[in-house]
């Protein structure tokens, strides 16, 4: 019994299933980082004082090292799926790699961020500050352990669907992406506001 | 000509090899719809019959406070001599509350009815993504264990009330980290479900059903779940915050200097529980919503299945609808006129709450109207379809002096609040379930429930649920406080009144529960015993009824796909030769 | 969906590059704009104006947003509408708290 329009997209929206399906949980994600965007300013603004992210030890040369990383983490994903759409597997296979690796390089780099605030005996109890940097970061770097384990999945594991069913393999890959991406737009806005403002 | 007979033998016809599938692959870890909504109609029917209990040992200590409760006072509160202490009725409210809501109603309505009927209706061989919804299923299960696990912790379970507010909440003994915990798995699951079926019916609408051909039940899940899939991750959020607050010592909710119990707490403070409060009834209203939606979506296809002419007002209902969905999303501040808020504030969200009124109004006056005329059947579905209408409009009703912040300066967290909610949830939406559960079971089954058993389960119940529900409205108005564990007995301006209310609607209450148990008796006897029913024995013309009786599990629901031509209410059209044309029936020469 | 053809594909490729790019020097603009002392409302309104710029650009090329179909974009838009009052708590809040005082 085959769903419609798993592969191929449905003539009247122009979409294959799971490309609105992943854009419909990328909404209810802007909601859920919106919430706590929300709470944050909330707080914030409620504060009668606020401290700076320099002044708190926020290394701000690390953050911006993570955020190229990041960024150069989502070229590398499309590139990923280009390189699928130009029937090149060996190169999907090199791009998602490096994705993959960045996302780790990301991941050590916070882990460094994280002890480092540890010695220094600042935990999320210390302040409302680290409450809300640890929290947003935390969920943040969450997302991107998920995002990792998916794409480490059709890396390995996973990829066997390219010799089966190609077409419906880079729709995969596609929706991958978007939601690679969107973690990477979640960061372009936390970077600012929690370690430049 | 019929798309399927009632005895045809599908399956056999497809070219794919047949392998037989484990019984775990079957029936535990289904990928099937309508297996998929057994399960969750199952699981909801247990939650609700345990969430129901729970409300029946709370009447006992508000009908009979201080005196020690039969046969489970023994077992449960010995020490305190059988009497019910203060902490376990908190917990039963609590519990209560979200059990009802979160595992009880909205699994039903959405997971279960939403589940088995959606793809049938849209003449859709499963949902887009039958692995997620299998996931979505199992997170609810996994969140109702944590639910119901948390009575065993030390402490017991979650007693801050359904709605959790901090400081309170925050300090709670450890319950209401299984409750955030439990909310969490609730959430996802509800998140991936939303996802689900609105890519199911956006993309697998069958050929020719057009969105203004589809049954109103369908546009009612449609909205239900873009609420759910974006209002919940206010409450998510929350919920992360909430439990950073309790176990990581951080103090978004806990304001500075606060002390409990004689000592200054070491938190930093800082927080604030109003953003508890805004981010919990962002999500919380949509929500009330999301109770509502199916429950009118079932009655609509009940009432004009039963009244044989088609639906007055399909567009208007649309429209209403949509609207409503929309504007739920701004009213959300109405549960908060007594935080301190200021007159601006005040008059916008009152202002909202008032516009909001509008769209349900619509759709009772559009239901109403289908009725003038109709050749109406006084069959168990349509009765409790029918006594949705009268018990919305007092729940409504009710709801318009606590819309507006002079009367609800007065009526805020009393008896009557409850009353009105109630209204909605109870005789509203649990009527409408029940409405749906008689009208789908011959398409699960193929056998009919018995009439009497379901009309000695009608009566009972909504005499005995008007005799629980009528008093608490007129308690709130004498200013009756609500989660007080003994009714009101303490307080001398309350007393009176609870004492000559809270009685009778404990027995109202018992009696309630003694009109379920044909209701329980009816459904099981009725899967093997009940009269053989055909594919369509409500002669309705929506493609659920297209699709074989009891469609078997696995091998999609039509033998064709069925393509859409008309409307989904063309019941007695001129010139047709029956009283109803089914959706995908062409013209007859 | 887009055209599958090999040109294409290598044309959007060279619009990835062309985007990273900016992205990467948009970013060594944040950091070096936050190093200006300006007044509180000003730096937030820089910060999250060069923000959402990027995030523009992410969406808009990475995302496909800008060849994407409408459905899509009608989506996006309830969705903006609905954070837009999800942002109102925190605004609404602390102004009625002003015009209370």
């Amino acid at each position: 019994m085959e769903i419609p329009y798993t592969t191929e997209a449905r003539p009247d929206t122009g979409l294959f299933n799971a490309k609105l399906g992943i854009w419909l949980f990328l909404a209810s994600e802007v909601m859920l980082f919106g919430s706590l965007f929300s709470a944050y300013i909330l707080l914030r603004t409620g504060a009668p004082v606020w401290p700076h992210g320099r002044t708190q030890g926020l290394s701000i040369p690390l953050a911006t090292v993570n955020t190229m990383v990041l960024i150069a983490s989502s070229v590398t994903m499309v590139l990923s799926w280009a390189s699928l759409r130009l029937k090149d597997f060996a190169k999907y296979r090199l791009y998602l790699g490096l994705t993959i690796l960045a996302g780790l390089c990301f991941m050590v780099i916070k882990g460094f961020e994280y002890s480092a605030k540890f010695e220094h005996h600042h935990f999320p109890s210390t302040s409302t500050f680290f409450a809300v940097y640890f929290t947003l970061t935390g969920l943040h770097g969450l997302h991107v352990l998920g995002g990792m384990i998916i794409n480490g999945y059709f890396w390995g594991p996973g990829a066997k669907m390219w010799k089966s069913d190609p077409e419906r393999f880079t729709n995969r890959i596609e929706v991958a992406g978007l939601y690679w991406h969107f973690v990477d737009l979640v960061w372009i806005f936390l970077f600012p506001t929690l370690y430049l403002l | 000509m019929a798309l399927v007979d009632d005895h045809a033998v599908p399956a056999h016809g497809h070219a794919e090899a047949h392998h037989e599938e484990s019984f775990l692959r079957k029936y535990v870890f289904s990928q099937d719809h309508k297996w998929i909504g057994i399960q969750y109609g199952f699981t909801a029917l247990l939650f609700l019959l345990f969430g129901f209990t729970l409300m029946m040992m709370m009447r006992w200590a508000l009908a009979f406070p201080g005196k020690p409760m039969p046969i489970l006072g023994g077992w449960l509160f010995k020490a305190m001599g059988g009497v019910m202490p203060p902490e376990f009725y908190n917990q039963l409210g609590a519990m209560h509350g979200t059990i009802m809501v979160f595992l009880g109603i909205v699994p039903l309505a959405v997971g279960a009815f939403g589940n088995y009927v959606v793809p049938l209706q849209i003449g859709a061989p499963d949902m887009a993504f039958p692995k997620l919804n299998m996931t979505s299923y199992w997170l609810y299960f996994c969140g109702g264990v944590a639910m119901l696990g948390s009575f065993f912790l030390p402490g017991g379970a979650a007693q801050s009330g359904w709605t959790s507010y901090p400081p309170l909440s925050d300090i709670a003994p450890t319950g209401q980290t299984a409750w955030l915990v439990g909310m969490l798995f609730l959430i996802f699951s509800s998140l991936l479900g939303a996802t689900n079926f609105l890519v199911t019916i956006i993309q697998l609408r069958a050929p020719g059903l057009t969105w203004m051909r589809l049954p109103f039940f369908v546009w009612a899940q449609f909205v239900t779940s873009f609420l759910l899939l974006l209002a919940f991750p206010a409450l998510q959020a929350a919920g992360i915050l909430q439990l950073m607050d309790r176990l990581a010592g951080t103090s978004f909710f806990l304001p500075s200097g606060l002390v409990v119990s004689g000592v200054h707490l070491p938190n930093t403070g800082g927080g604030s529980p109003l953003l508890w409060q805004h981010l919990f009834w962002f999500l919380a209203h949509p929500e009330v919503y999301v109770l509502i939606l199916p429950a009118f979506g079932i009655v609509t296809e009940v009432i004009t299945n039963n009244t044989r002419k088609p639906l007055w007002g399909y567009r208007s209902l649309v429209y209403a609808v949509t609207f409503l969905g929309f504007m739920s999303f701004v009213v959300w501040a109405h549960h908060m006129f007594m935080t301190g808020m200021g007159t601006v504030m005040s008059t916008f969200f009152q202002t909202t709450t008032m516009i909001i009124s509008i769209p349900s109004v619509i759709v009772l006056t559009a239901l109403l109207i289908t009725l003038w005329g109709g050749s109406i059947r006084f069959n168990t579905p349509m009765l409790f379809a029918l006594a949705f209408l009268p018990m919305f409009a007092i729940g409504g009703l009710t709801g318009l002096p606590l819309g507006l912040a002079p009367t609800d300066i007065h009526l805020h967290d009393t008896y009557y609040v409850i009353g009105h909610f109630h209204y909605v949830v109870a005789p509203g939406t649990i009527f409408a379930m029940f409405a749906g559960i008689y009208y789908w079971f011959p398409k699960l089954t193929g056998r009919r429930m018995n009439e009497t058993l379901g009309k000695i389960h009608f009566w009972p119940s909504i005499i005995a649920i008007n005799c629980i529900f009528m008093p608490m409205l007129w308690q709130g108005l004498a200013g009756v406080s609500r989660r007080l564990y003994d009714g009101g007995a303490s307080y001398s301006h309350a007393r009176e009144v609870a004492a000559h209310t809270n009685p009778f609607m404990s027995y109202a209450a018992w009696t309630l529960a003694l009109a379920q148990i044909p209701f329980i008796i009816n459904l099981f006897w009725s899967i093997k015993k009940g009269k053989e029913a055909g594919s369509n024995p409500w002669e309705a013309t929506t493609l659920d009824w297209a699709a074989t009786t009891s469609p078997p599990l696995g091998h999609g629901n039509f033998e064709q796909v069925p393509v859409v031509v008309r409307g989904p209410y063309d019941y007695s059209l001129p010139g047709a030769s029956r009283d109803f044309t089914p959706q995908h029936q062409v013209e007859e020469t | 969906m887009s055209a599958h053809d090999a040109e294409s594909i290598r044309k959007e490729t060279k619009a990835y590059i062309t985007v990273f790019i900016s992205l990467a020097v948009l970013t060594v603009l944040t950091v070096g704009v936050s190093y200006f002392h300006m007044p509180v409302r000003l730096a937030i309104l820089v910060a999250l104006a060069i923000a959402t710029f990027k995030g523009s650009l992410v969406a808009a090329v990475f995302m496909h947003l800008r060849a994407e179909r409408r459905l899509i974009y009608w989506v996006l838009v309830l969705t903006v509408i609905f954070f837009i009052f999800l942002m109102a708590i925190p605004s609404i809040s602390q102004w009625d708290q002003r015009m209370l005082r």
